[in-house]
């Protein structure tokens, strides 16, 4: 940004000079696709679908004016929200979606620091263990949400195999609505390798004096991960939180494939990009699907918002 | 491992400690791999291996007429050239004018630049569902939907820039010497010789790392697919192999076959290019 600035700043004179002309020309025309897909494909789409959220749009007459009354209907609509239990609340959009974000992403973030602190070790082979844990992150999610309903088999699966061999409990998995979204969060568990390795690339940063510090004043492991690791790798923890959150309730994929478009079993599995999808595109409801789409960008605005301001009492950058 | 031995601690702690690191390593790599044994070991089974009880967790002799049999359940060799015939312009779509825009982001000082980074760091957090019904029904509206005008909605966006990827660029632009393209300048390079000549190829990491990521993202995508395409004939390998499994749910023989057929090339695309994969994603989520 800082450099950016300058150029603009140097000249502002009230006829340009030839110079700055031609600088300005040169860098608008390298520019000019992005901008023209910045106008058409974002900025545009972005303002029509605000003016369609006010409108009855249903994709075969022009949309009408009906002000507020999608962004009402949405919160009396059973399968976006229900208030009143937290079963019921969880056979809804917002309830499961919510679900997703607030269990599964300080999960996966977790479980993406600890694989990242294991494999950040010298153990032998460990360029060979790192490529296999990120492996599954190149897998495409459609496959690998496939590949979770055979694991997760409730008789011919491999985990349940294993579990009667222990002689434990063995749950219906993704048959089971109870059981159903903590078994997608063990998939994103499996496909985590994107934070995993951008933590693991924090935790190569860290100046190996600093652990020898805490070493000389008795410290041990839980000194060194508490009072070193952690505050080092916190913009990173930051990083990760957020595109969690951003993809958590981008939610989609995963659990169409496992559930369909009604998110099967009993709206377990229906997620809000799933009831947009839906709503749009089945239902052919545009003005609904609209305010549907402008209430998630409020809710990812809101949590980035938070996040970014809690953060300033965890987060510890250098300078 | 030195420091704390020379710290004074007891003498059998660091090996046990390195025991339970051996351990957690173990763990972890199995966690991550079992599932992909198992689909393999799956792909090679014949039916009645499949429900055995109890489940062999060898294959009962290699039953390899799994793998035709993808190849045939779905028209597999169509839908992977349809997937290709998105995933390549996208990715050549996005190298260049991703390329173009972070070059005049990072090497061409003009008035305006700064108001132009902003938006593009600002655009980087909108989420796609709240454009994706308005840009169907400009796609629809322009004729682009289902006929003989190929994947236009599935490809036509990349050749104008995405957010992500322009900053990335501009982020390793930023980085190389500014002396390289002045001393050109002096010389009478334009601008565009520049770009082509001096930064594009000191520039290759970042390029490829766009690539891959592009790549990865069309080759898997789903939900795109999925509203625009509706003819079986022009499915992608997503919409297909996904059609198969909602109706076929039960033939985990081929099914397996078919997925890992699917995940062969873009795990054979990373491992052979890990190296500036890795350093590139690690290079995003620090600068970001």
């Amino acid at each position: 940004m800082a450099r950016g600035v300058d150029g603009g700043a140097t000249a502002r004179p009230r006829r340009l000079s030839p110079f700055t002309r031609r600088a300005i020309v040169t860098g608008v025309l390298f520019q000019l696709p992005w901008l023209i897909g910045f106008v058409a494909f974002l900025l545009y789409p972005a303002l029509a679908s605000f003016y369609y959220s006010f409108t009855h749009y249903s994709l075969f007459k022009s949309p009408h004016w009906i002000g507020l009354d999608n962004y009402r209907n949405l919160f009396s609509d059973q399968f976006f929200i229900q208030y009143d239990s937290l079963d019921h609340f969880l056979q809804s959009a917002v309830g499961n979606t919510l679900y997703i974000m607030v269990i599964g992403v300080p999960v996966s973030t977790v479980f993406a620091f600890v694989v990242a602190m294991l494999l950040n070790t010298d153990v032998k082979g460990i360029a060979l263990w790192r490529t296999l844990c990120f492996l599954p992150a190149v897998m495409s999610p459609l496959v690998a949400s496939i590949l979770w309903v055979w694991v997760f088999n409730p008789q011919f699966g491999i985990v349940n195999a294993f579990l009667s061999f222990l002689h434990l409990p063995q749950p219906g998995w993704l048959n089971d609505p109870t059981w159903a979204k903590p078994t997608l969060i063990l998939l994103n568990l499996w496909q985590v390798g994107f934070s995993m390795i951008i933590y693991l690339a924090a935790l190569q940063g860290v100046p190996r004096e600093l652990y020898e510090a805490v070493a000389i004043d008795g410290g041990g492991f839980w000194q060194r991960l508490r009072y070193i690791t952690l505050p080092l790798v916190s913009p990173v923890t930051l990083f990760n939180l957020i595109t969690g959150v951003i993809a958590a309730l981008q939610f989609f994929t995963q659990a169409y494939t496992i559930g369909g478009a009604s998110g099967n079993p009993q709206s377990s599995l229906l997620f809000y990009v799933t009831y947009i999808y839906t709503s749009a595109f089945q239902n052919f409801d545009m003005g609904y699907a609209s305010a549907m789409s402008w209430l998630l960008f409020v809710a990812i605005a809101l949590f980035t918002a938070i996040l970014l301001l809690a953060s300033r009492r965890w987060t510890y950058y250098e300078r | 491992m030195s420091a704390r031995a020379k710290s004074g601690r007891i003498v059998w702690y660091p090996p046990l400690r390195r025991a339970f690191t051996y351990l957690g390593v173990a763990i972890v790599v199995a966690i991550f791999l079992i599932p992909f044994l198992w689909m393999i070991v799956t792909s090679l089974k014949s039916p009645d291996d499949l429900i055995a009880h109890p489940l062999s967790w060898l294959p009962q002799g290699l039953y390899l007429k799994n793998y035709p049999d993808a190849l045939s359940i779905i028209p597999y060799m169509q839908y992977l050239g349809n997937t290709m015939l998105i995933s390549v312009p996208n990715v050549l779509g996005t190298l260049i004018s991703c390329s173009l825009a972070a070059y005049s982001l990072a090497c061409v000082r003009w008035p305006g630049r700064g108001i132009s980074f902003g938006l593009v760091l600002s655009t980087m957090m909108l989420p796609y569902p709240v454009t994706i019904i308005p840009l169907y029904l400009v796609f629809r509206h322009l004729g682009w939907i289902d006929l003989a005008s190929g994947y236009l909605p599935l490809t036509v966006p990349a050749f104008f820039g995405a957010p992500f990827f322009i900053f990335l660029l501009r982020q390793f632009f930023a980085s190389i010497p500014m002396e390289l393209s002045e001393a050109a300048k002096v010389d009478g390079a334009s601008e565009l010789r520049i770009y082509a000549q001096i930064m594009l190829p000191l520039s290759r990491p970042a390029l490829a790392t766009t690539a891959l990521l592009t790549f990865l993202y069309t080759y898997t995508d789903f939900l795109n697919p999925l509203i625009y395409i509706s003819d079986p004939d022009r499915f992608t390998l997503s919409l297909g192999l996904l059609g198969y499994f909602s109706q076929h749910g039960a033939s985990w023989g081929p099914l397996m076959a078919a997925a890992a057929m699917f995940t062969v090339p873009t795990a054979v695309l990373f491992l052979f290019t890990q190296r500036t994969f890795i350093q590139g994603i690690a290079t995003s989520g620090i600068k970001g």
